[in-house]
């Protein structure tokens, strides 16, 4: 399975997004920078995190028209598999692949740490390799992670299972003192309607590599690789 | 011409910047300071022939983001 990993000026998880995936069997992984205009044979899109453009004007606002983007929005339209963690996450609602935004945390204050999140859906390429209202640990890094999205736009993500991750403690409880950032309904992650675009704001680049602590992250890869093996050629 | 495009959150959405500037007002003793939203303006040169739909289009599309912001527009 290919991953093309979009590069913006500004993005520094792209590194880390192709050596999580490279060290996967069945997996490889590339860069394509944000003036091209074709994502090759890619089989799926990540894209990273980071600030890209230095997150002027609003985060994403200004890498929604990256040349590559446009790519990205055919790739997607066309059911192809896109990812987008954290900045990718925030461009990929600019783009209105993803409804809502991501605004200021809550706090104020810019948040790196463990936490820990709650697998909502298992209904998806992104997710089924989990277990239904597992808990899993991984690292955000954000200041501008808090979801938003009006009270029709919830409610729709609602009932149409989208909601992937919730943010939650330890015991899987989403509770308002487990909510990092203060997002609406503790929203972590979500996809779109086809199910093949998903955004989340943890990291799960940086929880793969045992070496570096809980392996969690593993799982968001591992689901995108068995839907891949089970996929219809 | 100069125009001045103001950006600011939708009432409905969470401004922490802006509840923190109130908590810091009424700090400073300024009583009865209501709801503070902070946005941001941006002053924009542009031929004066610029038809009035061209700077919605990109006020609208680049400058803010219809999910969270409001924006107004004023020539100078």
């Amino acid at each position: 399975m290919k991953f093309a990993v979009i590069r913006f000026p500004g993005s520094n998880c792209d590194q880390d997004c192709v050596l999580a995936l490279n060290a996967l069997q069945g997996a490889t992984a590339d860069y394509v920078w944000h003036k091209d205009t074709s994502l090759g044979d890619a089989d799926a899109v990540v894209v990273p995190g980071g600030f890209s453009y230095g997150d002027y004007l609003r985060c994403g606002a200004i890498a929604r028209f990256s040349p590559i983007m446009q790519a990205v929005q055919e790739f997607a339209s066309a059911g192809g598999t896109v990812l987008g963690i954290c900045n990718g996450f925030q461009i990929l609602c600019e783009t209105g692949l993803l409804p809502g935004a991501l605004v200021r945390n809550k706090g104020l204050h810019f948040v790196c740490k463990h936490q820990h999140l709650r697998v909502e859906s298992t209904d998806s390429r992104f997710t089924s390799a989990a277990q239904d209202g597992q808990v899993l640990n991984i690292p955000i890094a954000h200041g501008e992670g808090c979801y938003f999205a009006d009270d029709a736009t919830l409610a729709d993500l609602r009932a149409s299972d989208r909601i992937l991750l919730r943010y939650c403690d330890s015991q899987g409880d989403t509770t308002a003192a487990a909510n990092p950032n203060g997002s609406r309904d503790h929203i972590a992650g979500i996809c779109n309607e086809g199910r093949n675009v998903f955004g989340l704001m943890p990291h799960p680049e940086r929880a793969c590599d045992p070496q570096l602590g809980p392996t969690d992250g593993l799982v968001i890869f591992k689901s995108l690789l068995n839907s891949h093996i089970l996929q219809p050629a | 011409m100069k125009v001045h495009v103001t950006v600011l959150p939708k009432p409905s959405v969470l401004d922490p910047q802006g509840a923190a500037a109130a908590e810091a007002i009424r700090h400073l003793g300024l009583e009865g300071v209501g709801r503070v939203r902070i946005g941001k303006m941006i002053e924009l040169e542009l031929p004066d022939t610029t038809p009035e739909d061209e700077i919605h289009r990109i006020s609208r599309d680049l400058l803010s983001n219809p999910v969270i912001e409001d924006y107004s527009i004023s020539k100078q």
